[in-house]
């Protein structure tokens, strides 16, 4: 370093080299702050999917027992009428007692019997029902008929909790022993849960299923739609292409900056107040449900429409003006179909928002147990978050991991939508 | 597109209508501890009968009784679940808003355990000691103090070494209210001290014997019962407080502890040997039976043997049967709509 001392052009030089490498380093260390921030959420989310799809995927088996059940005529329908009613009302839980009985003939107790019978679900009896309701030929004859297994016995089977004789255990050590047996036999298996798709909500695990919900949800989001699009777009125009600057166009703005901000609790309130006390709409309706989660997206569209209106360039409008267009002409025709992807985009985030929400529902009745699948938006539905924080709440083990499919399941319908919003920004966005 | 919209309003407004004019599915609200054994009536309700499934809504036993008692009419509840029995101020509004004739049924009982891992040992535990572990103020030397006890082992020789930390709800749950009234008023109780200030000035009492300690040894740890399930597992040395479903459930993994000498099980639970429990009930709108369909077969539904009795579908879910006398009787009174008698 000595050396150098005489030569000040290259004191200099090291100087500016010194200064230049200070910079360098202290972009790399900025670069490596930035990829930590990204490594470190990717680790909180990728730690959040893996417990949820840990527990979720024991969900889409349901352990399945094979009994041949005899439709005896004599038990279903004693006066052959074949009357839908009678059909409705017979004994079927009785072909399952008597069905498992052959299993084991040599269980001849009552203890036992009923120790037996809890190995089945409640709900095969409800699945023979429908079953002779749809095909009354099969009254009479023998088939073999996969019926789910209590929850009891499917969370022994998945191994989720123990069986035996300590601890006082949901399945004790002479049903394990049927139950292993009967594996061993091949008359009982992990077959698809179907129920978790396609049947709606129930308090037995095993019969439990999210199709109400997410018909719920769906209809809930339609109402939304339907309300939310037309006036956040037709504000958004209306205050960026044709309102004047005034004190009231600031106050209105104000108003649903603040909006946006409001706790959703807050619109449930006044969904329970104006819509169900003052209208007299229906309790636990899509309808209100709707409305409510409408209020609440409002302002995002207004404010994402807004945004995107603004960013079509006034050489537009100054262009169609210029041709002779009329102001509606210029904002129908060139202006709003410009900013469509945005004010879309805008729209599709705000609902994938009231798709999670539930606290404004709980105040309208949306938070219920309900079993019969809504088909108009007056029917009682509940909503696939609220379906989530029923089942979480639930004592049985068995609804854990359907919580947890819920849970992917509504991600699954978010990653869907926010998909959307980012294919329809690539696709159609413009840049001027 | 005018026309179409206009259209659509017209068919939501014919059906807004509609289902203000006529309800034909039981409505029921009230509280989430029998929210479970409704909801398991309800399913079967509506698979057995030729009625449509009721729906059950979770609002807690005072925010059901609050809408029970709004009004008559379609646009009010049929039933409210309660876990507690309905209070004379309910009654009286319930009468100012016409509702006058409410039909009661009580169900059964339902245990409040306190419980710890099964990776600890079993503790045996009295009300009294109860109370000096979680109460805020506690008597020492006939002085009322804050509490000083920091490990169980401080409150009596018999108790396990460790901190004391209990996990439990938080004060908007009913089984927080049930618990402070049953555990910790019962072991208030037991000094001379505080049964003399019961006497004297019993506002005085029940704010002693109703406040829970706030130094960290008592953890409010949310309204779901899961999630202090699942906290015990990873910490032996708490305990927690929740409702008997959730034991009977997580047998494999919890132990309840044994309170004034008996085990939060069924069977002394039911005898009425364990000194935590309290009773469960549902009110039934006398008015709407006729009115909305299928009410009487609901009723009829939850106090049949076959979902209320010993070896019923609820006894499964965790509800504590009423005494075979008892039951036959609440069911005559229930099938023959007796008002309800405070």
């Amino acid at each position: 370093m000595t050396e150098n001392v005489k030569y000040p052009a290259v004191i200099a030089a090291r100087r500016q080299s010194k200064d230049r490498l200070r910079r360098r380093r202290a972009e790399q260390r900025f670069r490596s702050y930035g990829m930590v921030a990204v490594a470190v959420s990717l680790i909180f989310l990728v730690g959040l999917f893996a417990t949820i799809f840990s527990k979720a995927y024991t969900a889409l088996g349901q352990t399945e027992i094979a009994l041949e059940i005899h439709f005896d005529e004599a038990l279903i329908d004693p006066e052959g009428t074949r009357n839908p009613t009678t059909l409705a009302r017979a004994n079927y839980d009785a072909l399952v007692k008597i069905s498992l009985g052959k299993l084991f003939p040599e269980i001849k107790d009552r203890r036992g019997r009923r120790a037996l019978r809890k190995i089945m679900s409640a709900g095969a009896a409800f699945e023979l029902r429908e079953m002779v309701l749809a095909d009354q030929g099969l009254i009479g004859g023998r088939r073999t008929v996969w019926l789910p297994a209590s929850d009891d016995a499917d969370m022994y089977i998945k191994g989720l909790v123990a069986g035996g004789l300590q601890h006082g255990n949901r399945i004790d050590a002479q049903q394990a022993a049927w139950l292993d047996k009967l594996e061993n036999r091949e008359q009982l298996a992990q077959r698809f849960n179907w129920r978790l798709f396609m049947a709606a909500d129930s308090r037995e695990p095993e019969l439990a299923g999210l199709r109400g919900a997410a018909v719920g949800s769906l209809l809930t989001l339609s109402i939304c739609l339907v309300i939310a699009f037309p006036l956040g777009v037709m504000t958004a125009v209306y205050l960026e292409e044709f309102a004047p600057r005034n004190r009231w166009t600031d106050l209105i703005e104000v108003n649903i900056n603040n909006l946006a901000a409001v706790p959703s609790i807050v619109f449930g309130l006044l969904g329970l107040a104006v819509l169900l006390g003052f209208l007299g709409l229906p309790r636990s309706a899509p309808l209100v449900g709707g409305m409510v989660l409408a209020l609440m997206t409002l302002p995002t569209v207004i404010i994402a429409g807004r945004a995107a209106l603004q960013a079509v360039p006034p050489s537009i409008r100054d262009a169609a003006f210029g041709i002779g267009a009329s102001p509606m002409q210029v904002v129908a025709h060139h202006v709003l179909p410009l900013a469509m992807p945005g004010i879309l985009t805008g729209t599709i985030i705000g609902m994938a928002r009231a798709l999670g929400e539930t606290a404004p529902l709980l105040m309208i009745g949306m938070v219920a147990f309900i079993v019969d699948v809504p088909t108009s938006p007056t029917d009682p539905a509940t909503v696939l978050p609220v379906q989530i924080f029923l089942w979480a709440d639930a004592p049985e083990r068995a609804f854990a991991e359907r919580t947890a499919a819920a849970i992917v399941v509504l991600l699954a319908f978010l990653i869907v939508m926010n998909l959307a919003a980012v294919l329809l920004r690539r696709r159609f966005e413009q840049r001027w | 597109m005018l026309k179409q919209s206009l259209a659509l309003a017209a068919l939501a407004a014919v059906m807004i209508t509609n289902a203000a004019a006529a309800r034909d599915q039981i409505r029921v609200v009230g509280s989430s501890t029998v929210f479970p054994f409704a909801t398991a009536v309800a399913e079967h309700f509506g698979k057995t009968s030729s009625f449509k499934t009721p729906v059950v809504e979770s609002t807690g036993s005072g925010g059901g009784l609050k809408l029970f008692c709004a009004g008559l009419g379609v646009d009010y509840p049929d039933i409210t679940n309660a876990s507690r029995r309905i209070k004379t101020s309910e009654v009286q509004r319930c009468a100012k808003n016409g509702v006058v004739n409410i039909v009661e049924v009580k169900i059964g009982f339902d245990g409040i355990v306190l419980a710890n891992s099964r990776k600890s040992g079993l503790m045996s535990i009295s009300l009294k000691q109860l109370f000096l572990a979680l109460a805020k103020d506690v008597p020492v030397d006939g002085k009322l103090v804050a509490n000083p006890y920091m490990t169980w082992r401080d409150i009596d020789v018999s108790l396990p070494m460790s901190k004391i930390e209990v996990l439990g709800p938080p004060p908007t749950s009913g089984t927080r209210d049930a618990f402070v009234e049953l555990a910790l008023e019962g072991g208030a109780k037991t000094f001379p001290m505080l049964a003399a200030m019961r006497k004297a000035d019993k506002k005085r009492f029940k704010a002693v014997a109703h406040t829970l300690r706030e130094d960290g040894a008592f953890i409010e740890a949310g309204e779901n019962d899961n999630l202090i399930v699942q906290k015990l597992e990873t910490n032996p040395a708490a305990f927690g407080i929740f409702g008997f479903s959730f034991l009977d459930q997580n047998a494999d993994k919890l132990q309840g502890s044994r309170v004034n000498g008996s085990m939060p099980e069924f069977e002394a639970i039911a005898a009425g040997q364990y000194p935590v429990s309290r009773s469960l009930y549902f009110y039934v709108k006398k008015a709407h039976v006729g009115t909305v369909p299928g009410l009487r077969d609901f009723v009829a539904e939850f106090t049949a043997d076959k979902a209320w009795g010993p070896d019923g579908y609820l006894a499964d879910k965790g509800l504590i049967p009423l005494p075979d006398a008892e039951r036959a009787k609440v069911r005559a009174q229930a099938a023959a709509l007796a008002n309800l008698s405070m």
